[in-house]
């Protein structure tokens, strides 16, 4: 009542007609308000007034633009319950049934098609979800969580993100030295299918391939999701939540449960690494390892199908790491574009972010591996001649396979070095090596930042670095996947000192070394063998045909006070070498590109390699990315993008054939459409033992 | 209208004290307004004369019609809904709070307390959640969500009779009917709340969590509560999964054994896996004679059911149980209604007889324990409704008082809580020479074929179509049923389910418990037909509350309406007894949490285990702890924090307490022994069983 007598002056002078009247209705109003609070009895009072004014014509009441708000948001809510009714008591099909009606009948889910065909479920299936996509609870918090016990602070509707920012990144973050849990917070991952199905309410993840799989008799005794604390370095998770002896029992309890059958294991994107690790750990002896025993995995496991994964690291990782700049390794930025640069958190968004995605280690696990020998050096890179076919892509998407030769011919021109993951300046980037003058940055003293007592409480290595520091950076010009792992030492000390604890880049010259024995190879597939289990299969199912990073063009950051101070240069661009925004870009699922996620299966694995002793057999199965055809597709049932995947119906048709007991030669062994076998050709990798040591492993 | 006026009165009354708490500055202005407004008004009387003296313009405005007014009120509503929802998201979260009492968790921390042993949690009965796997087309877009509990039970109204379908088991078999498969919510959630805002679990679980207990140290043990023990096993390998979840955090927590704490229903469930797991593989566990003693510390029954509760006979019979399913509580309205085709009773029974869990809670152990026709255990039992209402403040005071009061009350008509179900006041009362015997020719099916019933009525059916008229009123011709005539009288009504039941369950007791049958699974959840494992090591509390008249015997009647499909018995609601008697709208109640009677949950700990007994060959200790009822004193409270009843006992701080202090290591003694209230000792002294 208040607010409408407040209005009331105001309506004056534009309406001067009626406002007496309405004042004097209003006076009455109030009148009969008062008399009913001072007698709360007097109920009646109010609506007998209204009628008599019902009653008499020049009592009317007349419409103030109040009442014509009033009943017009009164009307947009009848409305919008009246919609809602109607949602309600529509038929649950009626959705299926409008789009069938505009783009003609849908396939059959794989599901049910092959439920149909006569599949049953038969061997279990373990999923690994991989990072980000994983949900976080809160178990134990600061004041400023209160109320959040055991609600998810990631995945989910992200509401806290946007009510209390810091709060919530605080909460995020790990502690800065140990990698673990900063001391009274307790963040945990959530448990079951539950953790990984959907990333945010409608983004599934592991949503659409766990409903397919219940088609053919799939429940909760025959899945298990392998939930764990992403955050973490591997070995933490079993050092902090035992999550490695978990995933053993409860696979080994699969296994016991369905009459022995072997399980089929789903790693995506990151889990792929970490069943990696896992499965040295459950091999490894006791004090380090799960102690299963040498043959553990070939008795329980029978085959791992690899979605998305990257095997040998992601460019995206160091962007990352370098300057909290990928697209979505960190997925809050696709979330939220333009609420990362704005002011909320007070114009240091990137360096929060920076700083929380710092402390977690397992993003140090993503940094590209093998060096030189698989990513490229300054001058050659096993992508050479990879041209950027975009515009021809969408002019005859159906031929790209026919024209691959032709597109080679035209571009090899002007390629790009792609072995330069980072360069400074787009020169730099093109120029032939022998041009660049490169200044060591090792040596170079970091100077002091003067920055350190001026900016607020965002805490970054760089603050730690001064001009000289950030100088010698850039004068180094440009850096392959060698010196990168040198360079992220060089302008992050401690977080590399934690994460070189746990995650090696390199590629073994000889796995005999004992030194291999050590956890914190177990996640590199170029520093371990794969178990003895040669009836074990490994497939790579992955999506290509989307641009995906691979290298970068960085400049200085022109405001180098309390920001980060380098800078993708996103205005770098030149068609003809895929550089766009200041990324080059190449063949992947648009996170991983096709070397890393093919590469292990193509060669390093292929046949009996030093990498895989005892002959485990892989099979690569590509699927090309073909947008949604329209809105009401959604994400689309044949993208090839790195989490869309998993709504792929030709990718989930595969893993149900696979759990259901097909081998990779009934699923019709590789299926490959891009140049993954050329690029591995190019790569100089010794497979071989150095000594025949066959018979010895 | 008025309403709608005083309502929205009310709301900025209390907008307005929010301003003043936000800022003063507002308030200021509101007054600064109030003054302009009154200029305003004399200037509008003046104004107003003025205008009457003007002609009125030519054409009225719109007039007011009732959609307008309508929306007009729907939007003054909406919109001060929508500031008052924006003042209290703006507050900060501290001061809107109920100044809560700090957990007993947050205590014991200061203490020292931390996590020692892991703890395992074991549902009980209808508060665990269940979720759609397959269904029939009908319910289509439920996959993964939940039927039952955690959420909010939209389901149940917006198509009750495909939810029904689903929910319901095989009639034969007891295991899911063809297409459907509805399995348990696994993990925490299954069972922390449910439905939004009512807890179960979630106090324990948050309190637990304050000393340190996470996702690996604790664990639901959730399991589909319609199936018989033994069928989780069958179907979900519930049990071998608990069992490799034991294992698991007992290697995983430093070789820490594991406080298991059953609710309810659970307890049992917990007895049967005790069994099973160190029975050999076919049809154990394979666990070995030594796997309790060590992998578990103890066992924290809370509200154990372990001799049955009267409230499933009732259920079963006539699927009138006050709340064994929460169904009715939920929607005490619905099922007098019509929503369902009149047939709601009938369709209810007809799910809950699918369930063999429910057959499990049937009073164990016959007349010996129960009572027979004209004795009982809880003889001499007062019953204050009266008095409670009265002194409901002066409670714990007055206690020892009021107990002794009680006693000098005492007592023209006595319960013969022995007869679990009479027909008729008469029945329940008179001696049992005056009644008529009771002839077991009654339950002879003779005229079973001429089911009238048969061709008029819907397709809600029930085993109870299949009795004639005939064998109806003879069954109601004998009167009165004990707990042993009453099983049965249950065989009688409803043949199948009890052959479909008796598979899985026992209700008597063993002579001998060396006799080689009772190797048998269906024994196992029979506290009176099993030996405890041999750990003498291990603990088993019984924790309930008291102080709540419980059900214990029935008055029924026939039912007045012979319609096509209706069941044909109900409790007799208009049958009271006189001031200080226990009988009450035709149940007689005794003391217990609502639920459980003490007898059934107190009597094991007391007296069937206490020491070294057949049933307890290896003298495992047990140590009784009741918490005495006490409601609410504020609505802010919420259900309590020293509630007694048998789900809200699961926020009682002082349980809290207990758990905790024994999840982090204390000992029974340590917690300090026994803690009685009740009569159980009494009780169980009465009850003559061969130790």
């Amino acid at each position: 009542m208040s607010s409408l007598r407040r209005r009331k002056p105001i309506n004056e002078s534009s309406d001067s007609k009626h406002k007496a009247e309405e004042e004097d209705e209003d006076h009455d109003d109030v009148d009969a308000d008062g008399d009913d609070d001072v007698n709360g009895k007097n109920k009646k009072t109010p609506s007998k007034i209204k009628k008599k004014r019902g009653e008499k014509p020049p009592k009317q009441p007349k419409w103030s633009c109040m009442d014509t708000c009033c009943w017009f948001i009164g009307c947009i809510c009848i409305t919008w319950w009246l919609l809602l009714f109607l949602y309600n008591a529509m038929p649950a099909s009626f959705p299926q049934y409008v789009t069938e009606a505009i783009t003609g009948p849908l396939p059959d889910p794989p599901g049910v098609k092959l439920k149909k065909e006569g599949l049953e479920a038969k061997h279990p299936v373990v999923f690994v979800p991989g990072i980000v996509t994983g949900g976080l609870e809160l178990w134990e918090g600061r004041e400023c969580a209160e109320g959040l016990f055991r609600k998810r602070l990631w995945g989910g509707t992200f509401g806290e993100v946007y009510k209390r920012p810091l709060c919530w990144v605080e909460h995020m973050s790990l502690d800065n030295e140990t990698g673990l849990d900063p001391c009274g917070i307790r963040v945990r991952p959530v448990s079951g299918l539950v953790a990984a199905d959907y990333f945010a309410p409608g983004y599934f993840v592991w949503a659409v391939l766990i409903a397919n799989l219940a088609r053919i008799g799939y429940e909760d005794k025959t899945m298990y999701m392998a939930a764990y604390d992403w955050r973490l370095s591997f070995q933490n998770t079993e050092v902090r939540d035992q999550t490695l002896s978990r995933i053993k029992s409860n696979i080994e309890l699969l296994v016991a449960t369905n009459g022995g059958r072997k399980v089929v294991v789903i790693p995506h994107s990151m889990g792929v690494l970490y069943f990696l690790h896992f499965m040295k750990w459950v091999e490894a002896p006791a004090p380090m390892g799960g102690g299963g025993g040498p043959d553990w995995c070939s008795k329980h496991i029978k085959a791992v199908v690899n979605i998305g994964g990257p095997f040998l690291g992601v460019p995206k990782a160091i962007a990352g790491l370098f300057s909290a700049e990928a697209k979505d390794i960190a997925v809050a930025r696709a979330l939220a574009p333009g609420f990362l640069d704005n002011d909320i958190f007070q114009f240091q968004t990137l360096q929060h972010v920076m700083r929380m995605s710092r402390t977690w280690d397992s993003t140090m696990s993503m940094i590209p591996r093998g060096g030189n020998t698989i990513w490229g050096g300054l001058d050659w890179s096993p992508e050479e001649g990879n041209s950027c076919a975009k515009k021809r892509e969408k002019k005859n998407e159906t031929q790209i396979a026919d024209q691959a030769g032709s597109e080679n011919a035209v571009c090899k021109a002007k390629s790009a070095n792609y072995g330069r993951i980072i360069s400074f300046g787009k020169d730099v980037a093109e120029a032939p090596s022998s041009d660049i003058e490169r200044i060591d940055f090792r040596g170079a003293i970091k100077g002091h930042s003067a920055a350190n007592t001026t900016c607020r409480d965002v805490w970054t290595e760089y603050h730690d670095m001064g001009f000289a520091g950030i100088k010698a950076v850039a004068e180094y010009k440009t850096y392959t996947a060698d010196s990168l792992v040198d360079l992220l030492h060089f302008v992050a000390p401690k977080m590399m000192a934690r994460g070189t604890a746990h995650f090696s880049y390199g590629v073994a010259d000889n796995l005999d070394d004992p030194k291999y024995k050590h956890y914190k190879y177990w996640s590199n597939p170029l520093e371990t063998r794969l178990p003895n289990a040669p009836d074990m299969e490994i497939y790579s199912l992955y999506g290509v045909g989307l641009p995906t990073e691979r290298a970068y063009v960085y400049k200085l950051s022109p405001h180098a006070e309390c920001s980060i101070p380098f800078k993708i240069d996103t205005s770098a661009d030149d068609e003809d070498t895929c550089l766009r925004d200041g990324v080059y870009s190449v063949d992947g699922d648009e996170t991983v590109p096709v070397l890393s996620a093919g590469f292990m299966c193509a060669k390093g694995w292929r046949g009996k390699t030093r990498f895989n002793p005892s002959g485990i057999r892989t099979y690569i199965r590509e699927y090309n990315h073909l947008p949604p055809a329209n809105l009401l597709e959604g994400r689309g049932t044949l993208s090839g993008a790195h989490v869309d995947i998993m709504g792929n119906f030709a990718l989930i048709e595969d893993v149900i054939r696979i759990a259901a007991g097909a081998s990779g030669e009934e699923l019709g062994g590789d299926q490959v459409y891009s140049k993954i076998f050329n690029w591995s050709e190019n790569i100089n990798l010794q497979l071989d033992e150095e000594i025949p040591v066959h018979s010895s492993s | 209208m008025a309403s709608v006026l005083r309502f929205r009165k009310l709301c900025y009354v209390e907008s307005a004290v929010k301003c003043t708490s936000v800022g003063y500055e507002s308030f200021e202005i509101d007054e600064k307004l109030d003054k302009k407004e009154e200029d305003v008004l004399s200037a509008n009387n003046f104004a107003l004369e003025i205008n009457k003296k003007r002609k009125q313009p030519k054409r009225q405005p719109k007039e007011w019609r009732c959609l307008d007014s309508c929306c007009w009120i729907i939007g003054y509503l909406c919109t001060t809904w929508w500031l008052l929802l924006f003042f209290y998201h703006c507050f900060p979260v501290t001061l809107l709070r109920v100044p809560e009492l700090p957990g007993p968790g947050v205590r014991l921390k200061l203490e020292g307390l931390t996590a020692l042993h892991p703890v395992v949690l074991v549902p009980g009965i209808v508060t665990g959640g269940l979720e759609l796997w397959e269904g029939r087309p009908c319910a289509d877009g439920l996959f993964r969500k939940r039927l039952w509990g955690g959420g909010s039970f939209t389901q149940i109204f917006k198509r009750p009779l495909c939810l029904l379908e689903h929910l319901s088991l095989h009639y034969e078999t007891g295991l899911d009917p063809q297409g459907i498969r509805v399995r348990a919510v696994p993990g925490l959630v299954g069972a922390d709340y449910f439905a939004p805002g009512y807890f179960v679990w979630a106090v324990l679980i948050e309190n637990l969590a304050k000393i340190g207990y996470e996702g690996k140290n604790l664990h639901m043990a959730a399991y589909d509560w319609r199936l018989s023990f033994q069928n989780t096993e069958i179907r979900d390998h519930a049990l071998t999964r608990l069992k490799s979840k034991i294992e698991l955090m007992y290697i995983s927590n430093g070789y820490k054994k594991v406080v298991a704490v059953p609710h309810s229903m659970g307890v049992i469930y917990f007895l049967h896996f005790l069994k099973w797991v160190e029975t050999p593989p076919p049809m154990g566990g394979g666990g070995g004679p030594g796997w309790c003693a060590k992998h578990i510390k103890a066992v924290m029954n809370i509200g154990p059911a372990f001799l049955g509760v009267p409230k499933a006979v009732s259920n079963l019979f006539s699927a009138e149980g006050k709340d064994v399913s929460y169904i009715r509580a939920m929607a005490p309205g619905v099922f007098n209604s019509e929503i369902l085709g009149l047939q709601t009773f009938e369709r209810v029974m007809r799910m809950a007889r699918t369930w063999d869990s429910i057959v499990s809670l049937l009073p164990k152990g016959g007349e010996v324990i129960w009572g027979n026709m004209d004795r009982s255990p809880e003889e001499g039992h007062v019953c204050d409704f009266s008095k409670k209402s009265h002194s409901k403040t002066s409670l714990t005071t007055n206690n020892v008082n009021n107990s002794d009061l009680k006693r000098g009350f005492l007592v023209k008509d006595l319960a013969n809580y022995g007869r679990i179900i009479s027909f008729g006041k008469p029945a329940s009362i008179l001696h049992s020479s005056k009644l008529p015997t009771s002839d077991s020719k009654v339950f002879s099916r003779t005229s079973t074929s001429e089911n009238f019933n048969n061709f008029s009525c819907g397709e809600a059916w029930t085993e109870y179509d299949e009795m004639s008229r005939q064998s109806i009123q003879n069954v109601a011709a004998d009167k009165a049923y004990t707990t042993t005539t009453l099983l049965d009288l249950l065989r009688f009504v409803a043949p199948k389910m009890m052959r479909r039941a008796e598979a899985h369950f026992s209700h008597g007791i063993a002579e001998n418990l060396d006799d080689p049958k009772y190797n048998h699974y269906k024994y196992w959840s029979n506290p009176l037909e099993t030996k405890l494992s041999d750990a003498p090591d291990m603990e088993i509390y019984c924790m309930y509350g008291v102080g709540i008249p419980t059900e214990r015997s029935y008055v029924y009647k026939l039912s007045p309406n012979s319609r096509c499909k209706s069941i044909p018995y109900q409790i007799d609601n208009s049958v009271h007894g006189e001031d200080g008697s226990c009988l009450k709208g035709g149940v007689y109640f005794a003391d217990g949490d609502e639920s459980v009677p003490v007898l059934s949950a107190g009597f094991m700990c007391a007296k069937g285990w206490r020491g070294r007994t057949r049933f307890n060959p290896s003298g495992i200790a047990t140590y009784i702890r009741e918490y005495r009822h006490k409601p609410p004193t504020s609505l802010m409270e919420g259900r309590g924090i020293e509630s007694g009843s048998h789900v809200d006992i699961m926020g009682n701080f002082a349980l809290i307490e207990d758990i905790m202090r024994v999840a982090s290591g204390a000992t029974g003694d340590e917690i300090g022994g026994d803690q009685i209230h009740s009569d159980i000792i009494k009780m169980s002294e009465r009850i003559n069983l061969g130790l």
